[in-house]
Formats: structure tokens, sequence, C-alpha cells
């Protein structure tokens, strides 16, 4: 932990990266000690406030505007992050845990298992996500963990794409052999030889998948099947400030911007962590 | 009055910047090839000697290679000073190359006519027909039967040792000055080796071309240069013709690697001399002799101080060695013991 | 075959590794449109065997089967056809478990020494991996200890223990694959052309390090290489290999100093020999391999004693 952190503080932009999500991840963890108003409560005296920076610290202070129901965008943005970040973080795991292994024991198997796991993937490839996602929620019923087990879902195939192919080129690698050649079980093969080789792709493919399920998330609320009213979510937030961009664009604006900077941090975090797990990489540091 | 060499190298020290440093991977290189001449350059992996005749005609790439300073002076110009428009006219033309893998240096999707008529219509603007004929004429040189059959094949359909034979075509299909070869017979059986082999030497007789021949393998060298060339570490650590170089030594290096080298010994007898340690790490700034950790008769000075690449005493003219020790007198002294 | 090979006890004077008619050949199969893939026969009926404490080399150009004949020995590979008897005990076609306690008397040192070692495992972890295997790691400092040794035989620095592998050169890796290698004290090692990857100034010293390890742990070598000089330091007798058969076997000076088959002597008479007079004067013998192909129901025979030629 402490070569980690050395080693964080010797990256610029990982360092960026790093404390931009520490600064979310907390901010959405103390948000009930933030002082901020209930993200909840509307006050039709106070809609479509525009932002203002002047007296920041009194109660009724809106830095970031309000919505047109008048509840307090910044409010609504750190609450709202609890949310978002945390189905975004488990859709990402939970899709990476799946994708990963079973690209690994497609690429490890091959055959039947690789020719069956591959075409349902190539399968859902050709359905489109959005409508694969409106069937499960339609079927399942909107609700947080539903939302998570469909993002996880439209997010595995990529993982388990890449990773088999990685696995195919690994497998045929001597110390593989060599592995086989001790009698090393499959199971310690796949976990403790081809795994870290494909830790690489794998965090590459979930900073990307971050961005795409936050932005999946956004576009699922905004049909309504994503997190439910009133509770905020950033894709809610979107969808509901979109009617008012000409008139009131703080509505929208900021909920992007929330958006956009938890997508670049993850980025630049996600790529300092492929270098950092890379050894080659690392001891040159 | 003497001519002057067709290639002169001076200075060249050419460096990558990587993520774990500096490598210095030539340093300080210098020597001169003069016309008809074979020279084999004999070196271990990061020894710089396939590195620097990249490097001279712009064939690695910058960045992280740097050119840290030098001059390549060939046929009276400073390569180094070339534009890439003018380094492109030259390579193929004037300078011919063939590389080590003989699979991956030929497109796979193009016919070996058009392969060898490419550099021919690029250099000398032949027409189809034009270059057709020349293309069969070197197929017959480089030894490939049924040329005009051939022509129209496809790599895959050749054998490796055939495809090397193909690329020595392209090589010399513009009747360069120089031909530079690296590890051209490195990827062969050494029973397709020896053919190769013998091919480049029966046409250094029917073409009389100058020809570097960069190798790890001293038993090639022995049977095909003029003049070797050791490198060790980006530096020249001996030179000379290579009678003289194999059958009188100077530098630790060369007599270490010929003696580790079994010479038809059978099992049971002694154990191979081996020169301890390992390559040098060439993030390290370079200072003295590169091969004076391994070296047994390396002195202090050695360690602190680089030797100037100067001739050998009481040896034949050409004969030049990098070292600060006396190898012949440490050799005595050390068999002397027993 | 089989059945002879099985049944007897090993005895004092028995091989240790036997193979019978071994083969193994891929493609031939049917394809979903149209005939049949191309056959090809990696290894065609090779038989041999290997005396405890002997050191048996392997040569051949590449395609000849010689590395597939290795692997196939350790049952990395499945034969198409044929036997292979370790102690006596047929252990072809065993499965992953009942091969296991095998797996611990026969090892296999590969060629490249870049791609055999696990490039995110620490080379102290994959040394001492064999013992984790095989449930013989003991508490942590035991096993600490037992790698260090290791090391210490392969000379390797026990403090690079905790390195990477990129941190080495090629032929410290090669000394980290001879180390896991021998980690369970194996009693037979193929050694997959182990030297071919190195440095020029590297192969004695790996060379030394095969002959030292042979003479303190009594270790069985199968030495594939296209080395011919080094073959002729380094072992015992030799079998030729050419598109998957076995042209010639013999003791080593009968294959060096009296080759009777084609190859084995266009072989020899191409191998650079680093002397400029002796090379000038040499005229390499030509062979081509596709016009003297080894017809299918040519056998070995003998030529001397324990040497035998392909002829038919």
């Amino acid at each position: 932990m402490k070569s980690f952190l050395l080693a964080l503080l010797k990256s610029r932009s990982g360092l960026f990266g790093f404390v931009l999500v520490l600064v979310f991840i907390l901010a959405a963890l103390l948000a009930p000690y933030l002082g901020l108003p209930v993200p909840t409560r509307s006050s039709l005296v106070a809609r479509m406030t525009a932002p203002t920076w002047t007296g920041l610290f009194s109660p009724g202070a809106h830095p970031l505007g309000t919505d047109e129901l008048g509840r307090d965008i910044l409010s609504r943005i750190i609450y709202g992050s609890r949310l978002t970040l945390t189905i975004a973080a488990t859709a990402v795991v939970l899709g990476g845990i799946v994708g990963t292994l079973l690209g690994i024991v497609a690429g490890y198997y091959r055959g039947m298992v690789d020719r069956v796991l591959m075409r349902i993937v190539d399968i859902q490839l050709a359905l489109p996500l959005m409508l694969l996602a409106l069937l499960v929620i339609a079927a399942l019923g909107p609700s947080t963990s539903n939302l998570i087990v469909v993002l996880a879902l439209t997010s595995w195939l990529r993982y388990a794409r890449i990773i088999r192919g990685q696995v195919l080129a690994l497998r045929e690698r001597e110390f593989i052999l060599s592995a086989h050649a001790i009698g090393a079980s499959t199971w310690r093969i796949m976990i403790k030889h081809l795994l870290p080789n494909v830790m690489t792709p794998a965090l590459v493919i979930a900073t990307l998948e971050l961005a795409r399920i936050i932005i999946m998330d956004a576009a699922l609320s905004f049909l309504g099947l994503g997190v439910q009213p009133p509770n905020p979510s950033w894709g809610r937030m979107l969808a509901d400030g979109r009617v008012y961009i000409s008139t009131a664009w703080w509505i929208v604006t900021f909920p992007g911007i929330a958006i956009l900077i938890t997508v670049l941090s993850v980025n630049l975090l996600g790529d300092w962590m492929r270098d950092y797990f890379d050894p080659k990489l690392r001891t040159s540091r | 009055m003497t001519k002057a060499p067709l290639l002169e190298i001076r200075n060249l020290t050419v460096a990558f910047d990587t993520p774990s440093g500096t490598v210095h991977a030539v340093n300080d290189v210098s020597y001169s090839i003069e016309e008809g001449e074979t020279l084999g350059i004999v070196g271990e992996s990061g020894s710089g000697k396939s590195v620097h005749a990249l490097s001279m005609v712009g064939l690695i790439a910058t960045p992280p290679g740097r050119i840290v300073r030098g001059e390549v002076i060939f046929n009276g110009r400073n390569l180094l000073a070339l534009s890439q428009r003018e380094l492109f006219d030259l390579r193929g033309r004037e300078i011919g190359f063939v590389f080590q893998d003989p699979m991956t240096s030929l497109n796979p999707v193009l016919t070996i006519e058009r392969q060898i008529a490419e550099p021919l219509r690029r250099h000398f603007g032949m027409s189809a027909s034009q270059a057709r004929i020349r293309v069969i004429e070197l197929l017959e040189l480089v030894g490939i039967p049924d040329a005009e059959q051939r022509a129209r094949q496809y790599p895959h359909e050749f054998s490796g040792g055939m495809r090397q034979r193909v690329m020595i075509a392209i090589g010399i299909s513009c009747n360069p000055k120089l031909l530079i070869a690296d590890e051209a017979t490195t990827a062969l059986d050494v029973t397709v080796q020896a053919q190769i082999l013998d091919l480049v030497r029966e046409l250094k007789r029917k073409i009389g071309t100058t020809v570097i021949w960069i190798t790890h393998d001293m038993g090639v060298v022995a049977g095909l240069a003029d003049t070797v060339q050791v490198m060790y570490g980006g530096r020249i650590m001996e030179s000379g013709p290579v009678r003289s170089v194999f059958y009188d030594p100077r530098g630790a290096y060369t007599w270490g690697l010929l003696k580790s080298l079994p010479h038809g010994e059978r099992r049971g007898t002694n154990r191979l001399y081996q020169i301890p340690g390992n390559p040098p790490d060439l993030t390290q700034e370079p200072v003295g002799d590169p091969f004076a950790p391994r070296n047994p008769f390396a002195t202090d000075r050695c360690r602190v101080e680089t030797p100037p690449l100067v001739n050998a005493p009481d040896s034949v003219p050409g004969h030049k060695v990098a070292a600060w020790y006396d190898l012949r007198a440490e050799i005595q002294r050390m068999e002397g013991r027993p | 075959m089989s059945d002879t090979l099985s049944t007897t006890a090993p005895q004092a004077g028995s091989p240790l590794v036997s193979v019978r008619g071994l083969s193994k050949h891929y493609g031939g199969e049917r394809r979903l449109l149209g005939g049949s893939a191309p056959l090809l026969k990696a290894v065609n009926d090779v038989s041999f065997e290997i005396a405890p404490g002997e050191t048996l080399g392997l040569v051949g150009e590449s395609g000849s089967g010689k590395s597939t004949t290795g692997r196939i020995l350790l049952q990395l590979e499945t034969p198409t056809a044929g036997n292979i008897a370790f102690r006596g005990q047929d252990i072809t076609g065993l499965s992953k478990h009942a091969l296991k306690p095998y797996r611990r008397d026969m090892q296999i040192i590969f060629q490249d020494p870049y791609a055999s070692l696990s490039p995110r495992m620490q080379v102290g972890e994959f040394v001492g991996e064999p013992f984790d295997v095989h449930g013989l790691s003991g508490s942590r400092s035991e096993r600490q200890d037992r790698v260090a040794s290791l090391f210490r035989k392969v000379g390797l620095d026990p403090s690079f223990m905790k390195r990477y592998p990129h941190e080495f050169s090629g032929g410290q890796r090669q000394r980290v694959n001879i180390a896991r290698a021998i980690a369970l004290n194996p009693a037979f090692i193929v050694a997959d052309e182990p030297i071919t990857a190195l440095d020029v100034s590297i192969q004695a010293q790996i060379v030394n390090l095969f002959q030292d390890l042979q003479d303190e742990l009594g270790l069985t070598y199968l030495f594939i290489a296209h080395d011919l000089s080094m073959i002729r330091y380094l072992c015992h007798r030799v079998a030729v290999m050419l598109r998957g058969r076995i042209v010639e076997i013999g003791p080593c000076e009968a294959i060096f100093d009296n080759p009777q088959h084609a190859y084995t002597r266009a072989l020899l008479s191409a191998i650079p020999v680093p002397d400029p007079d002796i090379e000038r004067s040499r005229r390499p013998l030509s062979f081509d391999v596709n016009a003297n192909l080894p017809s299918e129901e040519a056998v070995l025979r003998p030529v001397g004693d324990r040497h035998f030629v392909l002829e038919g």
C-alpha cells in the first residue's frame, strides 16, 4: 500500500485521477454531514434559480442553482453520486469478473465451451443493447439491483471476447506448458498464470466500461427504467433537465459535467493502474 | 594514393530514450570499409551491431532512438545529414539490405515478382516488362530454379531458404554499392544456412558487391569475411583481418568467445571455458571498458577509462584492439601457472 | 508392445525412458466443406530408449518433429499412436491426476527464456511453485530456504527471488527455468533447445551448468538442439530426425566419426566452424530433403554397436 501511494505521487495524471475519484467517493459517503439541503425537498418559490455564488454559506444558497421543482442541484448531484457511482461500480465489477472468467474459460478450454460462449456473445452483440436492457427491466421490474444486473449483462461480453483472445495466445506460451509440466491444476493455471496476465486488458476495458455504464444508466433513467423518482441520479437529472436547456441551462449542464469529470478521472486512474500493475513498467519508476 | 573508403563511420553514438532510462546502444563507433571488402561484424544481442547499421541509414525509430553524434560518410556524402526523401532514394538503390526473418520481410499478398520489381521500378523507373526481365535474371542469379514460373508465386509457396534467396535478390536488385545483411541466416536451418553462405560467396565473385555481414555466429564470419569486427556493449572491441583475429586474438572478449565454443571435443573432457557474468546493462552510463566486469584480466584502468581502438602490437597491419591489458602476457602467465 | 513394457518391473540396466512407435499427426480430419485438412505427420513411428544417467541428443532442422517428440514424452501433447514408458510404467494417455506423481520425476526446459517465465510472477514464486503444486511447501521459511538453495545451485543470487522476469538477462532466466525444473529432484529432464536463444558468451555457462547438475543429481537428459557441436560435447548418444522420423541413432562417436545417413552427413558438413582456414576449405554436402524423404516402409537397421540407420 505504501509503495502504491509512493508510485502514485510520482505520476501527475494518475494522482489527479485518484484525487478526483477520492473526492467523489468522500462526497458521496459524507453527503449527510455536508449541511446540504435535502435533495428531494422541492420549493416552488425557488424554482429554476440560477446559480448564485453570493452568500455561499447561507442556508438558502444554491451554488449550482435549482431545478424545475426548486430542488438544490449541488445536493442532488452529490446525493445522486451515491446511487450512480454504486450502480456503475458494482455493474463494472460484476460484469468484469464474469466476463474475465468466462473469457479465460473459453480461451483455455477452446472447443465446444469456446464455441458456445462465443456464439452467445455474438447473438447478444447482434441485439441492440438498449433493447435488451428494456426487455430485461420490463420483465423484472425497475429496481436498483435489477439495474445493476442489466448493466453488468451488457458489459460482460466485452471482457469475455478480448480476454479470450489474449488467453488463446497465452496458452501457447511456454510458461503455461511449464505449469502443465509440473502438474499444476487447471484452476491454478487459470488463477495464477492466466489471470495476472490478462489483468491489464481487463483494467483497460473496465475504465472504458465505467464511462459507458454511467452513460447507459443515464439513458435508462432517462427512459424511466433506471433509478426511480424522487431519488436523484445523474442520468435522471439529465433526463429531466433536458426540457429546460434553453431556459435553465444549469439543470442539465452540471450533472453532465459531473459525469464528464467522473469518467475522465476514472480513465486517468485506470491508465495509471494499468502501468502500475505491469511489473515491467513498475521497476522503471 | 589510396582511394577513399566506400563507407566511413566516425564516432557514431546512438542512444534510445526508454521508460527505464537512456539505453546507450552504440558508443563512439568508428570504422571504414573499402570497396569490394566483406566485413563481418560479430556480437551478441545488445552489442550494437544491428542498431549502428540501421541507424546510419535512418532505419531506427526516432524517438525513442537518437543519434547523439557522429558522421557516416558513404560515397562522399554524410548520410546522417540527408533528408528522409534522400535516404529513401538511397536505401535499396545504393545500399541494399537483407534482414533476419524471411517470413516477415516479404509481403504475403504480393507475388515474388512484384516485390523484387518494386525497387527496380521505383529507383530506375523500369516498366513492368523491363523489370520482369531483370527479376528473372535475379532469381536465376540467386539460384532459384524455374525462375519464370516461380516469379509469379506468392511467398508462402517458398521454403525459408528460398525466401531468403528472394530477399537477397531484392537486396542486390539495384546493384547497390553496399549490401548489409543483418543475421540473414540466423533463422535458417544449418544445411540451408550453408547453401545461402555459398550463394553469397558466389555472388561476391560474380558481382563484387561490398558486404557488411552482421551475425552472432563466429563460424559464419570465419568462412565469409575478409575483415572481422567484434562488438560488445555498443563498442568495437577488436577488428582486423579474419585470420589474424581468429588465430591471434588480442581482446579478452574475442579470446573468451572463441575459447568457450566446443572445438569438436567429446563429453567427459574438460568443462567448457565460460565467460563469467552477464551482458552489460546498457542503461548505465558507459564508463571504461564495457567488458571489464567479466574480464579476468581487467586492470583498474579498464574499469575507469575507455581504451581506444589502436593497432595491436606485433600483429598484422589493420589488426586493432581496444584493451589496456596485454592479452598475450596474461594468457602466458595463466598457462604458466598450474 | 505396451503390454510387455508395462508389466515388466524396472530392473538394473533397464531404460529410464522408453518410447515405442510414437506418432503425432496433425490435421487429416474432415472439414465441413470439401475434403479433409492436409495430414501432417509431425512425428512418425519414433522409438528410442534412454538409460538412467544418459544424455540423448535429438537433432534435426525446424519442423523435424524433435520438439514435439520432447513434449509428447512429458504428455504435454497426446500422441496419435505409440506409447511412452517411464521406469517401465506405461504413462501414455494417463489422466492429469494419474500423471501427477510422474511430474515430479520428469521435467522440461524450454528454448525461449523470455516466453517460459510467467511475466507477472516473482521468480522466487515461480521456482517454488512445484512445491506448492505437490504439497511440499512446508512452512513459509522452509519454502523460502529451499528456493534459496535452488537459486544457489543454479548460480543465481537468492536475493533476486523477489524480482520479476524482465529484470533478468536471457542467461539468468534460463537459470531460473532450470532451478524450477530441478525443484522436485526429477530423474529426467527434456531440454528443448535450451541454449539456442542465448548469447554466445552465455551458452557455455548453461552447458556447464547442465553437466554439473547431471554429475551432482544423476540426471538423465533428452537434449534437443540443432547445434551439433554442443550435442557432441554434451551427449552420450545422438538421434537425428528428419521430417518426423529418426534417420540415424547411435553413440556420439559413431554419429560424428562414421555417419551413415546422407542427411546426417549433410548436417555435419554444414556446421560453421569458428576457424577461417577450415571454414574456407569446407564444402558442405547438399541434401535435398524433399527429394529424399524417408519412405513409409523404411526401418532402422543396425550398422554398428548400438548404431542404427533408417534404410528402405
